[in-house]
């Protein structure tokens, strides 16, 4: 198979923020919504991710990852959506027209409208540095889950898990599903209420010891690892914990390959690409969704995030056109990132009417403020924690006196007398 | 299992590194019995295969040394058989990069140097011509020296397909096979390895790293290697649109210093570190280097600092106290020593085999050359400025497993893996895998690919293919 296809929408990343941007777009839209996702089957992040917790908030339901991935693919095809599998996009012809691998052939796609839904992967071992021998049982919390669910592969005996984020909790339950016992999980941030979701069975039913504010410094064995030094950065003290798998969790960069390829302005602080609230991207007819755009939120929020563009998709096709210049949204200490990172007149409020935000301190009574102009035109004090590792969500109403000709719009949090919020 | 006496080969050349591999393909070009021996489990797996993948034109080598003739020669025979046999190699230029006023009046001597090497394409070029070539090269550059000819090759397609070659001539590869000792009686050397002796009439000593150690068995005490490492940070491909071209540092008496280049597969290399150690096994990489490789980064190109690494490496180059290449035969014990050959040795290699060659005619070996020579091997590209099979709807519609990705971050499809496990010299391991792929090279490091990959390795291994052709029979 040669030349080129002509969906009329095409989704590049069958995860469920594609998924669900397809189920809702197959029929409302005149010509094929054509979903390519470069695996085996489509799914995504969720299809090996074999423990409950899935399907809350989109679908009502609480269920395994791989359930919901085969329920997200069902929907999206009863709705009508074509999902091509082991069909990559590598890049994109000088038209503009993705460019695709497949077991069938190389072929061009030109669609009327594209989402980007590729999602996020976490950084690696190399990308963060850490120094030391380069031994087999070294993993991503991601390549873990893959060798024991999809390939039924073992790792060894006693882990290090690394990072304080729900996935790494997520690793935790897969490997002792594995038969193997983590015999530590090391944080850098200072308290263990930092994820106080999984705090309760994270100490009790799991019995993981955890190390706070706490860094691996080396990795030590040949040709399986046998130890981690890790540093306590508040003492600077240095102990060696023998382990023969380490699993490197979180710390999520979003897959931005093919946005950056189509020079796609990305967000410095995300690095996904920066978007609107209508998720259209610097790109005209080019949207991007899910995990891309916050790295991470929870997948049933990626997902959410899909039917969201699916609206906005629907409205382009229609010719509606962005035309009022867009003010920027910026994050302030305690936070990274905020997303989506533009605020336009006249466009919609963001999926589930919440700006997304990434903490790096964990604030119990966190009170966010807006400021634009040096002046603050929202504050509202959240009845949720601000806390590391997890998205903090913050209400769209905050944003309603934000002037569409008056600057960046800053959004942190009140820093009272004590100078500390909360 | 044969146990009887085994037959004696004419030459056994011990270490299948880039500089044994092309010694064995050279000699296995005559009617002589050659046999590859190497310790490890592949070819090109020890200082051979971290090498910064600089293919040199020797404009800095020491003028009227062996090194700087042998490099000079070596250019010209790999840029031919890289041809052949299909080795990337990009011909990217350097330029060295003055940032201090000492460094600036090194530069016409260093132009000089390169002209009595026999190399007059050098010109010393300003500041604002060094930031017309290298906008991105970050503040403070006072000048530069242009190499128009400095190239960046793919180190791991040059060792393997040398051995490849070496194997099609006729050369038998002995892998696994570490030198303990050896024993001479009757003018033939029987080498003592754990896994088997092989008796030859030659011996020729390529052993790199342990050369100094093989040196001793034979009774000599001339010189000693000190491993010294070199860390290097591998940044991500979306990176590489920042350097066109190999950036060098003004040399220092301690070697080359820190470069930043281009690498054949399409990211941007930051190294390497120099330092000399005692453990011929510390390939680890360390906090120091780290530090020391992302303090130079910050001002040699603070752009690339905010792009992610992908990988990192650290390998031992064979240092020696000698200031050149030591190849030198002794016609009493039939044994010839190639050592003390750095980092220049990757192109040097092909000249390294002339040079042993012509030594060992001169020692009295009769070399008839062989009727006919089977052509070069035609290596699988692996480098990103040329066709991958991904890219080519001929090669995907005349096999669908060129079409099936596994590894997405360097797009290694199944075919290919297929195709290396099915090779001349098989991968003995995934890191064997991922040099003669790229699989599982990538950003992701495996997230995504690690146990796909994995499980096709282990279907393709030919241990495995041999038990399930045996089932087959069986059934």
């Amino acid at each position: 198979m040669s030349g080129v296809l002509t969906p009329e929408v095409l989704i590049v990343g069958g995860g469920p923020a594609g998924l669900t941007a397809a189920a809702r777009l197959a029929g409302r839209v005149r010509g094929e919504v054509l979903v390519l996702d470069r695996e085996r089957q489509a799914g995504g992040i969720p299809r090996h991710s074999d423990h409950l917790g899935y399907g809350m908030r989109d679908l009502r339901t609480f269920i395994s990852g791989p359930a919901y991935a085969r329920r997200l693919v069902r929907a999206a095809e009863s709705s009508g959506a074509a999902i091509r599998t082991q069909a990559m996009v590598t890049g994109w012809d000088a038209d503009g027209n993705a460019q695709v691998t497949s077991p069938q052939g190389r072929f061009g796609i030109r669609a009327k409208a594209i989402v980007l839904a590729t999602g996020a992967r976490e950084r690696p071992r190399t990308a963060r540095l850490i120094p030391g021998d380069r031994p087999g049982g070294v993993y991503t919390t991601g390549q873990l889950q893959n060798l024991v669910h999809l390939h039924h592969g073992l790792p060894g005996h006693r882990a290090v898990v690394v990072g304080g984020e729900l996935v790494s909790w997520s690793a935790v339950l897969t490997l002792r599903e594995a038969g193997t016992q983590t015999v530590l999980l090391t944080t850098t941030y200072p308290s263990p209420e930092s994820y106080a979701a999984f705090n309760l069975g994270g100490r009790l039913a799991l019995r993981v010891p955890v190390a706070t504010r706490t860094r691996v410094v080396r990795i030590m064995g040949r040709p399986r690892v046998e130890a981690v030094e890790i540093e306590d950065l508040g003492s600077g003290d240095r102990r060696v914990v023998e382990c023969d798998t380490v699993v490197f969790t979180g710390d999520w960069i979003p897959d931005h390959e093919l946005a950056r390829q189509a020079g796609i302005e990305l967000d410095d602080a995300t690095r996904g690409p920066l978007t609107d609230t209508a998720l259209r991207t610097s790109r005209p007819g080019v949207f991007a969704a899910g995990n891309l755009l916050h790295p991470v939120d929870t997948a049933d929020v990626a997902a959410l995030d899909g039917r969201h563009v699916a609206d906005q998709v629907i409205a382009w096709l229609a010719g509606n056109r962005p035309d009022a210049p867009a003010v920027r949204l910026r994050a302030q200490e305690p936070f990274r990132w905020v997303a989506p990172g533009l605020l336009r007149p006249g466009d919609p409020a963001p999926s589930r009417r919440r700006l997304l935000l990434w903490p790096e301190a964990l604030v119990r009574v966190p009170r966010v403020t807006v400021t634009q102009g040096g002046r603050v035109i929202g504050m509202r004090r959240l009845p949720w924690p601000a806390s590391p590792g997890r998205v903090f969500r913050v209400p769209w109403s905050l944003l309603a006196a934000a002037d569409p000709a008056g600057g960046d719009v800053t959004i942190g949090l009140y820093r009272g007398r004590a100078g500390n919020a909360g | 299992m044969n146990t009887g006496p085994q037959p004696v080969a004419d030459v056994a050349i011990i270490g299948a590194g880039v500089v044994g591999s092309a010694i064995a393909r050279e000699l296995a070009g005559f009617e002589l019995s050659v046999t590859l021996l190497e310790a490890r489990a592949d070819v090109g797996d020890g200082t051979s295969k971290a090498n910064t993948a600089i293919l040199h034109t020797g404009f800095d080598a020491k003028p009227g040394t062996l090194e700087s003739r042998l490099v000079r020669r070596g250019y010209r025979l790999l840029s031919d058989y890289a041809h052949q046999a299909g080795i990337p190699v990009e011909h990217t230029g350097a330029l060295l990069v003055a940032w201090d006023v000492d460094e600036l009046a090194a530069l016409p001597a260093l132009k000089a140097k390169a002209e009595a090497n026999g190399y007059d394409h050098c010109e010393i070029v300003d500041a604002a011509e060094v930031y017309r070539q290298i906008p991105d090269l970050g503040t403070g550059a006072l000048g530069g020296l242009t190499v128009p000819d400095e190239s960046i090759i793919c180190t791991w397609t040059t060792s393997l397909a040398l051995a490849t070659d070496a194997r099609l001539r006729g050369a038998d590869l002995l892998l696994g096979h570490k030198v303990r000792a050896v024993s001479r009686e009757g003018g033939i050397t029987t080498v003592r390895c754990d896994a088997g002796d092989v008796a030859a009439r030659w011996v020729i000593n390529a052993a790199g790293l342990g050369c100094d150690t093989v040196d001793r068995l034979f009774g000599y005490d001339r010189f000693h290697v000190t491993p010294r490492r070199g860390e290097l940070l591998v940044f991500d491909k979306l990176a590489r649109p920042l350097v066109n071209r190999i950036v060098l540092p003004v040399p220092t008496a301690r070697g080359k210093g820190v470069l930043v280049s281009p690498t054949i597969y399409g990211n941007i290399m930051l190294g390497p570190t120099a330092e000399d150690l005692d453990d011929r096994t510390a390939t680890g990489t360390s906090e120091a280097g780290f530090d020391f490789l992302l303090s130079k980064g910050r001002k040699l190109m603070p752009r690339l600092l905010g792009e992610e690494v992908t990988a990192s490496y650290a390998g031992l180059r064979a240092a020696i106290d000698a200031g050149d290449y030591l190849i030198e035969a002794d016609t009493g014990q039939q044994y010839l020593l190639v050592g003390g050959i750095r980092s220049t040795g990757l192109t040097s290699a092909m000249a390294v085999g002339e040079y042993v060659r012509d030594l060992l005619a001169d020692a009295g070996l009769r070399l008839a050359p062989c009727a006919v020579i089977p052509p070069a091997p035609r290596m699988p590209n692996i480098g990103e400025a040329f066709p991958r099979p991904y890219q080519d709807p001929a090669k995907i519609g005349s096999d669908p497993e060129y079409g099936r990705v596994v590894c997405f971050c360097e797009r290694v499809t199944a075919g290919e893996i297929r195709d290396a496990c099915r090779s001349p010299i098989p991968p003995a391991d995934l890191s064997g895998l991922r040099r003669r792929t790229r699989a599982m090279n990538g950003r992701c490091q495996g997230f995504y690919c690690a146990a796909e990959v994995g499980a096709l390795f282990e279907r393709g291994r030919p241990a495995h293919r041999e038990a399930s052709e045996q089932r087959k029979v069986l059934a």
